[in-house]
């Protein structure tokens, strides 16, 4: 301890050998402009698949809360026929809104990842690299829309064994995908802007618990906004899940849907909450 | 905020270029090459002052060591070093850039190791240094061999592949240490980068910290309350009690300084670090060493570790 460090330093330096290390030493050129927001999207996107790629459990045991919905709440109202659905099975009806519903479950749990990478250090280190919020907050909600496709999938599969006549046509297909996508981009990022708001899990937790089922009960996903009492059709009328269900309903099974107005909606909701959730998420650093 | 419609709503956030070029130029000019300069930097948690008043020189080159108790406020001076603060009161810069006004251009020039355990355990070792390449713009044709030389540096060559939540605590402060070496950064921020491992690992990670530097010769900015540590592989180093310096020079000069005060100690050796910290923090250290959060986190990176 009495050496002088001076001495030690070569000494630790040549037990290692670092052979090759000309690339780190030059730092390498910064894009800049327009093309830095795309290329850090892709760059965490990739990162979201690659982790869904090592680690698939979520994926499964999530299907099964949808499949219980169509199984057991989809064949008794069926049968019940409470509903006006407008002439269709009641299955056929719930279908879409069970595809919204799931994404939505999904995309709600990313408040709460978003804090705990930040506990882990994961979040920090990345707000210290030059990539903008933006592209941080982007990369998650790309990544809830993957989780969320997949979900749709399974609903679809499952739909189809019970019988429920969908559409096959690879063109509404895409639609639904754009929605479903949509849809999760705007509540993955509300629920990280409310974790930029309340910064700790515990409290998110129960604000995540106390929205997702009015935003559930308050939209067509079960039922037609026709037989909502006033106030909850004026509730139906700014959730952006209503519009979601109204996309899917219409492309999957065709019933009269205001399409434009449906992905304006979405669009202009998803762009609002990527803009919300990155300029709060500096706050979560601190 | 117009050139990016999805950016953050935070105003300070993206620098703007036209005054980015005229704010480089003056600050080169008072700053010289300094790594890092801080001058009268304040910060408060509130009631709290955790940062009270703090001027720093850090040389390009050196191994400087910020060395404290828990809530001295070295952490808190990292983070506005890091960008990941604003710098309400004082002067911040990273080779002459500002880092409240020049967020980006000071993000680029750093590599940065926080005190938790913070490789993402889901993806592989690869995967971990892949990224970093990426949000750094390292090109696609260079990206491979840029990563690959990244784990060679840190000896993780053969574990590249597996995922980051088999690695042991010193392996994956490796892992980190590939993560921020892969931009080839100008100013390496270690925080606490030893905490929790055992003497052999922390041994293995200083080594790697320092043959890196020697191949690259970057600047590295370390925390640590290992004081034994500091003075061994610190340059200079900085003493830090209550917000601000108390001590400053090589571990050699601040013990020779204390031996010479005091008078030869027994059988001549001089004082160690630890007691020139004693000397100049005195009484109060305990009352004073971090609070509930501090001690929290700490202890869960050192569980994570071990």
């Amino acid at each position: 301890m009495s050496e002088a460090p001076v001495v030690q330093r070569p000494v630790s330096a040549e037990r290692i050998h670092p052979r090759g290390l000309d690339l780190l030493v030059v730092p390498p050129q910064a894009r800049t402009g327009w093309r830095v927001l795309p290329a850090r999207v892709g760059a965490m996107c990739a990162v979201e698949l690659q982790k869904l790629r090592h680690d698939r459990t979520e994926l499964y045991t999530r299907a099964v809360q949808p499949a219980l919905w169509l199984l057991i709440f989809g064949e008794t109202f069926t049968r019940i026929k409470a509903i006006p659905t407008g002439g269709i099975p009641y299955l056929d009806y719930l279908a879409p809104g069970i595809i919204a519903q799931s994404a939505m479950f999904i995309a709600i749990f990313y408040g709460i990842m978003i804090i705990w990478e930040r506990d882990a250090g994961i979040l920090t280190k990345l707000l210290v690299t030059p990539t903008p919020r933006s592209a941080l907050i982007t990369g998650k909600a790309f990544a809830a829309g993957v989780k969320a496709l997949i979900q749709a999938v399974v609903v679809i599969v499952i739909a189809a064994l019970l019988g429920v006549a969908m559409t096959w046509n690879p063109l509404r297909l895409l639609g639904v995908a754009v929605a479903v996508v949509l849809g999760s981009a705007f509540f993955s990022c509300l629920s990280m802007t409310i974790a930029g708001i309340v910064l700790t899990r515990d409290r998110l937790m129960g604000i995540g618990q106390a929205i997702t089922m009015p935003l559930f009960f308050g939209s067509n996903a079960l039922y037609p906004v026709a037989v909502m009492p006033g106030w909850l059709q004026a509730i139906s009328k700014v959730n952006p899940l209503s519009y979601q269900v109204d996309a899917l309903r219409g492309l999957l099974l065709g019933t009269h849907a205001h399409l434009a107005l449906d992905y304006g909606v979405l669009a202009l909701a998803a762009a609002l909450g990527i803009l919300s959730a990155s300029s709060l998420l500096g706050r979560l650093a601190r | 905020m117009t050139r990016n419609p999805t950016g953050g709503g935070d105003p300070t956030e993206e620098t703007d270029t036209d005054s980015e070029t005229e704010t480089v130029a003056t600050a080169v000019a008072d700053a010289g090459t300094e790594a890092v300069s801080c001058a009268g930097l304040v910060y408060a948690f509130g009631e709290t002052t955790a940062v009270d008043g703090l001027d720093l020189s850090v040389h390009d080159g050196e191994v400087f060591g910020l060395l404290g108790p828990n809530g001295a406020g070295k952490t808190t001076a990292i983070r506005c070093i890091t960008t990941l603060l604003p710098v309400p009161t004082g002067m911040v810069r990273v080779f002459g850039h500002d880092t409240t006004r020049e967020r980006m251009a000071v993000r680029r020039l750093l590599g940065y190791v926080p005190q938790q355990l913070s490789a993402d355990a889901g993806l592989t070792g690869r995967e971990n240094v892949v990224l970093f390449a990426r949000v750094f713009d390292v090109p696609r044709k260079e990206r491979a061999a840029r990563v690959e030389q990244a784990l060679a540096a840190v000896d993780l060559t053969d574990a590249a592949d597996r995922l980051a939540k088999t690695y042991s605590g010193g392996m994956v402060r490796r892992l980190e240490l590939a993560q921020a070496l892969v931009s080839a950064p100008r100013l390496l921020i270690l925080d606490e980068p030893t905490i929790g491992l055992d003497p052999i690992a922390r041994t293995s990670v200083w080594e790697h910290i320092n043959a890196v530097r020697a191949a690259t010769g970057m600047t590295v900015l370390v925390t640590t309350h290992y004081m034994d540590e500091a003075d061994q592989y610190c340059d200079r180093v900085a003493l830090m009690h209550r917000g601000r310096v108390r001590a400053l020079g090589t571990p050699d000069e601040l013990r020779r300084g204390l031996g010479e005060r005091r008078g030869a100690g027994k059988n001549g050796e001089l004082p160690t670090l630890e007691d020139v910290f004693r000397d100049i923090a005195g009484s109060g250290l305990d009352e004073q060493s971090g609070d509930f959060s501090d001690v929290r986190s700490t202890r869960r990176t050192a569980s994570r570790v071990g």
